[in-house]
């Protein structure tokens, strides 16, 4: 009897020995992924606090944001750290490496310390995630928008994604370089302000092309990057144009099949675009994004396409020899009818949501959390210096903008009359749909399809991916 | 005392079966479980049925044509890799200069993580061929020798290691045996050696063959199924499905299975074939 009893003792001695093995390894996991992040949060959170705040922070909740942007990732913390110590609210911000984000999101929002505050890329996001989106139409973060317009509506009228950002792409030029050209005998235009449609262009950057010894460059555009996850660009952003004046025509701002009508405007573009580059069409598929931007920050080439974020990469980019004041944007025309009067492309794909399955103090941390970013004199100084933010807020005056040279020329093209073209590539089906699109480019530059193989699918996969999605 | 240990074997392994329950029984059988179901996180799954199994042999999918590349593909590199492990194997069993040297040269490719192999081996070929102005991913005649290619440099070195244990333990009276019967080395190598390395030869296959068929991060590295899907194994069709697509995670799990199926049956085949051939010392 006896013995029996110490062997059952053992035993759960052993059982729960190793439970407990269990329980701690789990609970060390999260805090490993916060060292990575920010270590800096952690540190300064125990003593900085009064004790009023001291009891908010532990009926408040806390904050978990999960950040898109590895390239604001380092703001991101400093921001967490900043706030926790401000108010002793906790703020862990994790980043998804580029182009992970859906599947970070996934894998964390399961788990049981999920994010409070992530985003959505848009309609199509919203989609996807509308279980666990908050409805934020009774939020200040809402009710501070100054186009409550720009906000995701639920089918109940409900707003479930806020954007916090308004951003611009175009083609951005070198002045420098194109002075230099203007200079030349026999320049086809003499100013930018000449070039305003696709003919006009295509009939300076072939010149330039022909004469890109003179100009000291490889190539007028920087190479159209199309390596596999590096090609949204042109699948996402340029794709955007064509389906923009398609949509305009029937009046809509989402259709469930396209006919691509304006493809051989795409056309028109790309191949410019790829024709007059300062690599051969073969050796795009092993360019990225990264590449194109270091060939223009270093002056090898004249143009790239790319939006406002970029300034950040070209500023980075070592030895490069691109001075603030010449860099400059230029609308991307295509060949479309009246597009003198065409602007920048000119929306958001970046939205907050709240995480409604979250617990209430949580939600309500991050709430207040937000509304610090946009209503608070730190929190603005962040989005709009750090973060470089253009915020949709009416918290923001007019000497609250982002000074980056790509951003004050979008706010020249907002404020000069153009007709912005709207973002509508966040009605796109889904992400499957624009990496075969990206992949029927490569394939395209590679000479394995023809141009009409490319549109049939475009056509095709848009279909079958709207229809999908929609199930 | 036979009595005890049958009436406390539960309560002894307990311990164990728990953490084999928690690691490996609980998730395989949620697993199979979630094929059957339409979900985007875990937690919230709904019942559907074998919905997911008839998608996921779509042709939209792609996974019949993942199939056909990762069987092609593993093939040519069960061939390639054994044939040149063994080979080597075989030259560095030999009495020569070095050959410790050229084992760890060998062995050191399989000490690299697939990924920085990938990029490592995309830059590379990509340099050669920039010369003729085009990549890896213009073709998937590219991708696919590429991807031999690299498997080969990871691979050879390991089965090498096992080859030449295998090869030092043929008795060398036996080998001496056959040279004093007139044998020559080619006769040597079939008749005496092989026989006797054949327990090594259905390890170097069997890992060989579960590494080519489950192939992931190199496949990702190296071409990412560029172009148009086309170098496309089925471990990547399986997680392109998994995360690329919202609300397709279901397919994704059926698939899963599906390739758990594949992989248990090619294994047991392979096995059961090669020890047929195995002889006892």
């Amino acid at each position: 009897m006896k013995k029996k009893l110490i062997s059952a003792l053992l035993c759960v001695a052993m059982v729960s020995s190793m439970l407990v093995g269990c329980g701690s390894t789990a609970a060390e996991v999260p805090a490993a992924k916060e060292e990575t992040t920010a270590p800096a949060e952690e540190t300064t959170e125990p003593e900085a606090e009064a004790p009023a705040e001291e009891t908010a922070a532990a009926e408040g909740g806390s904050v978990y944001y999960l950040n898109f942007k590895p390239e604001v990732d380092e703001q991101w913390q400093e921001i967490a750290a900043a706030y926790t110590s401000e108010t002793g609210v906790d703020v862990k911000v994790v980043t998804a490496a580029s182009g992970t984000y859906e599947e970070v999101l996934k894998s964390e929002i399961a788990g049981q310390d999920a994010p409070t505050l992530f985003q959505i890329n848009g309609p199509v996001g919203y989609n996807s995630w509308k279980d666990y989106c908050l409805d934020l139409s009774g939020s200040e973060l809402y009710n501070a928008l100054s186009d409550k317009g720009l906000a995701i509506t639920g089918e109940d009228g409900g707003a479930y994604g806020v954007p916090y950002t308004v951003e611009s792409y175009g083609i951005i030029y070198n002045d420098a370089i194109m002075q230099a050209y203007f200079a030349l005998d026999g320049a086809k235009a003499a100013s930018v302000d000449e070039i305003n449609s696709f003919d006009k262009l295509k009939e300076v950057v072939e010149d330039m092309t022909a004469k890109k010894a003179d100009l000291g460059i490889e190539g007028v555009f920087a190479s159209t990057s199309l390596l596999p996850g590096e090609d949204w660009r042109w699948q996402t952003h340029l794709a955007n144009v064509p389906v923009y004046y398609e949509y305009k025509d029937n009046k809509v701002s989402d259709m469930a099949a396209i006919e691509f009508t304006y493809s051989d405007n795409y056309k028109n573009i790309f191949d410019l675009y790829i024709n007059n580059s300062t690599v051969a069409p073969g050796l795009l598929g092993s360019k990225a994004v990264t590449d194109s931007m270091a060939e223009f920050a270093l002056g090898q080439c004249a143009m790239v396409q790319n939006g406002n974020w970029a300034w950040g990469q070209i500023s980075t980019v070592e030895g490069n020899t691109v001075k603030e004041e010449n860099v400059k944007f230029m609308p991307i025309y295509t060949g479309v009818s009246g597009e003198e009067n065409q602007g920048l492309c000119t929306g958001t794909e970046n939205f907050w949501c709240v995480n409604s399955q979250a617990n209430e103090a949580d939600q309500k941390a991050t709430l207040d959390f937000v509304n610090w970013m946009i209503s608070s004199d730190t929190g603005k100084d962040y989005m709009v210096n750090s973060l470089g933010n253009s915020a949709p807020f009416t918290t923001f005056g007019d000497d609250e903008k982002p000074t980056d040279p790509l951003a004050k020329e979008m706010y020249r093209y907002m404020e000069n009359g153009k007709n912005s073209v709207t973002w509508n590539f966040t009605t796109f089906p889904s992400q499957a749909f624009k990496d075969d699109f990206g992949a029927a480019l490569l394939e395209y530059c590679n000479k394995n399809m023809t141009w009409d193989e490319v549109k049939d699918l475009v056509v095709t996969r848009w279909a079958e991916e709207k229809a999908a999605t929609a199930q | 005392m036979e009595k005890t240990l049958k009436k406390y074997f539960l309560i002894f392994t307990l311990p164990t079966v728990i953490a084999f329950a928690f690691a490996f029984i609980i998730p395989f059988v949620q697993g199979v479980y979630l094929s059957f179901c339409k979900f985007t996180t875990v937690s919230n799954a709904k019942w559907v049925g074998f919905d997911n199994y008839k998608t996921a042999f779509s042709s939209g999918q792609g996974f019949t044509s993942a199939l056909g590349f990762t069987v092609a593909f593993t093939v040519i590199s069960v061939l390639t890799i054994n044939l040149f492990a063994f080979a080597i194997a075989l030259l560095l069993t030999r009495k020569i200069k070095g050959t410790n040297i050229f084992r760890t040269v060998f062995f050191m490719p399989n000490l690299i993580g697939g990924i920085v192999l990938g990029y490592t081996w995309q830059q590379m070929i990509n340099a050669i061929l920039y010369k003729y102005e085009t990549t890896i991913v213009s073709s998937a005649t590219y991708g696919f020798w590429g991807l031999v290619l690299l498997m080969n440099w990871q691979m050879i070195g390991y089965m090498m290691i096992i080859y030449i244990a295998g090869l030092q333990n043929v008795p060398g009276d036996l080998v001496e045996a056959a040279k004093i019967d007139g044998a020559t080395p080619w006769q040597t190598l079939i008749k005496v050696k092989i026989p006797m390395v054949m327990s090594s030869i259905t390890i170097c296959m069997f890992l060989t063959l579960s590494n080519s068929f489950k192939l992931f991060d190199q496949n990702k590295a190296l071409t990412n199924g560029a172009p148009m899907k086309k170098t496309q194994m089925l471990a990547l069709n399986i997680y392109e499905t998994f995360y690329g697509k919202t609300g397709y995670e279901g397919v994704g799990q059926a698939k899963a299975v599906i390739f758990f199926v594949i992989v248990a049956l090619i294994a047991l085949v392979q096995l059961s074939f090669t020890r047929s051939k195995e002889v006892e010392h």
